[in-house]
């Protein structure tokens, strides 16, 4: 129970941040984007990202931040396993699933409606 | 004749023998509907891109405003066009489909009253018998062009406004019964420095001021010579910004006679944030609306300023600010 509350407190937290970055900054969504993901790489790197998805679960884990922190993990993970050039085939070890859930479902839903707009 | 500094005074008083305003399905539940003449339920009017919705809007205002002014497309002798599209492409294709000579003019949302002041110059200085002018602006086609593909779903702030969906248009000429198109002043470009391309409302509420001061001072006349001043697209953050500048500049336009096509065009309870915006949004509702209360006896005299936002994706991309421009027409039963 305590999980879901910290949950719910820190995926908001989040979302907050997102929403104080478009509203009083004037970023763009493409901006906020990326400036999160930056952000949660940074973190990552640093260390101080996985302890937060121990502590708040899906909360820290499902906003685009934790992209940002897997990215660095697998850099980092491939690094050490085959050297430097790891960093470049890393990035893409854990995240692969998460691209290509884009694409694919991405792509059945531009055969359902209409991608045009 | 030129009067003062940038007005023009139609002496022959050309007449809109015809006018005609098209909407979609938003417009259709709006304040104004009853005076549209058509109204379509399908945002893509059976066409398989908002573009090309938008030139069919267009091709419709155009076709409605020639009939009921008891013309053919042959009687008239130009056609002036403007909407928001890239390469103005709505107007262009409406014109080749009319098959009537051509001047495209791209204004933003100024275009309709840029379109109607030069129709009637054309007419009063006998340089065209009939000239038929026309905006369009979509939705769809609109938010693609200046904001984020639709199906992204980008937050808006609640000072943005809502692009009407829909087109209008008019056929001025030298003999006639309808309104007539006393005087025209044409605007000059203002930029107060303002970037943000959701707060339109705000960045051309001093261009309105500054066609508004000028009309006055030209003509030398009161605001309350006029039955109704309304400013074409501010919505309701720019309109007060609007109300509020003209008092300083000692211009008392009376509360109940000065509005906006923007706050007009939609009611209270539709979700479009601060107001109508686009080119159909001042030319629909004065060549449906107020030309329907001028015929019913409502109006005698109004005075329409059309606004206009002359920023590109591309200018806003680089991040230079947003001048603006409005264009006013003086129309009497």
């Amino acid at each position: 129970m305590d999980k879901l509350i910290w949950a719910f407190i820190i995926g908001g937290a989040i979302c907050v941040i997102g929403q104080i970055l478009m509203d009083s900054f004037k970023l763009t969504p493409a901006h906020t984007m990326c400036t999160l993901v930056v952000a949660g790489a940074v973190l990552g790197g640093l260390g101080l990202y996985d302890p937060l998805v121990k502590f708040a679960g899906a909360g820290a884990s499902v906003p685009i931040s934790s992209f940002g922190n897997q990215l660095v993990k697998g850099a980092l993970q491939e690094a050490k396993q085959t050297g430097i050039i790891g960093v470049l085939t890393g990035i893409f070890e854990i995240t692969s699933a998460g691209i290509s859930a884009a694409i694919i479902f991405g792509f059945l839903s531009s055969l359902v409606f209409r991608p045009k707009g | 004749m030129i009067k003062g500094h940038q007005t023009w005074v139609f002496e022959s008083k050309p007449v809109i023998i015809g006018s005609a305003a098209i909407g979609g399905p938003f417009e259709a539940q709006g304040a104004l509907a009853n005076d549209f003449d058509l109204l379509h339920e399908d945002i893509w009017l059976g066409q398989d891109s908002f573009e090309k919705a938008e030139k069919k809007f267009m091709e419709q205002a155009c076709e409605t405003a020639i009939k009921k002014a008891g013309l053919k497309k042959e009687d008239i002798q130009f056609f002036m066009g403007g909407d928001l599209i890239n390469q103005i492409i709505s107007s262009s294709f409406t014109a080749r489909t009319l098959g009537v000579p051509y001047l495209g003019l791209y204004g933003a949302c100024s275009s309709s009253m840029e379109g109607l002041a030069l129709a009637s110059l054309l007419v009063d200085s006998k340089f065209a018998q009939n000239a038929l002018a026309a905006t369009s602006s979509h939705n769809g086609a609109a938010e693609k062009q200046y904001r984020y593909p639709t199906e992204y779903g980008a937050q808006k702030p609640p000072y943005a406004q809502w692009t009407v969906t829909g087109s209008g248009a008019a056929v001025v000429s030298q003999h006639g019964k309808g309104p007539r198109v006393v005087a025209s002043t044409i605007g000059r470009v203002v930029d107060m420095g303002l970037s943000d391309p959701f707060n339109m409302g705000a960045a051309m509420a001093p261009a309105a001021v500054d066609t508004i001061e000028a009309h006055f001072r030209d003509l030398n006349i009161e605001p309350s010579q006029y039955d109704l001043i309304a400013t074409g697209d501010l919505g309701r953050v720019g309109h007060e910004i609007a109300a509020e500048l003209l008092k300083k500049h000692g211009i008392n336009i009376p509360k109940e006679i000065f509005t906006d096509c923007g706050i007009l065009i939609y009611k209270d309870d539709q979700p479009v944030f601060a107001g109508g915006s686009g080119c159909a949004c001042a030319a629909t509702t004065t060549y449906g609306h107020f030309i329907s209360r001028m015929k019913r006896g409502e109006l005698n005299k109004i005075l329409v300023i059309a606004t206009g936002a002359l920023l590109s994706p591309m200018s806003y991309q680089q991040k230079e600010s947003i001048p603006c421009i409005a264009h006013a027409v003086s129309i009497e039963m």
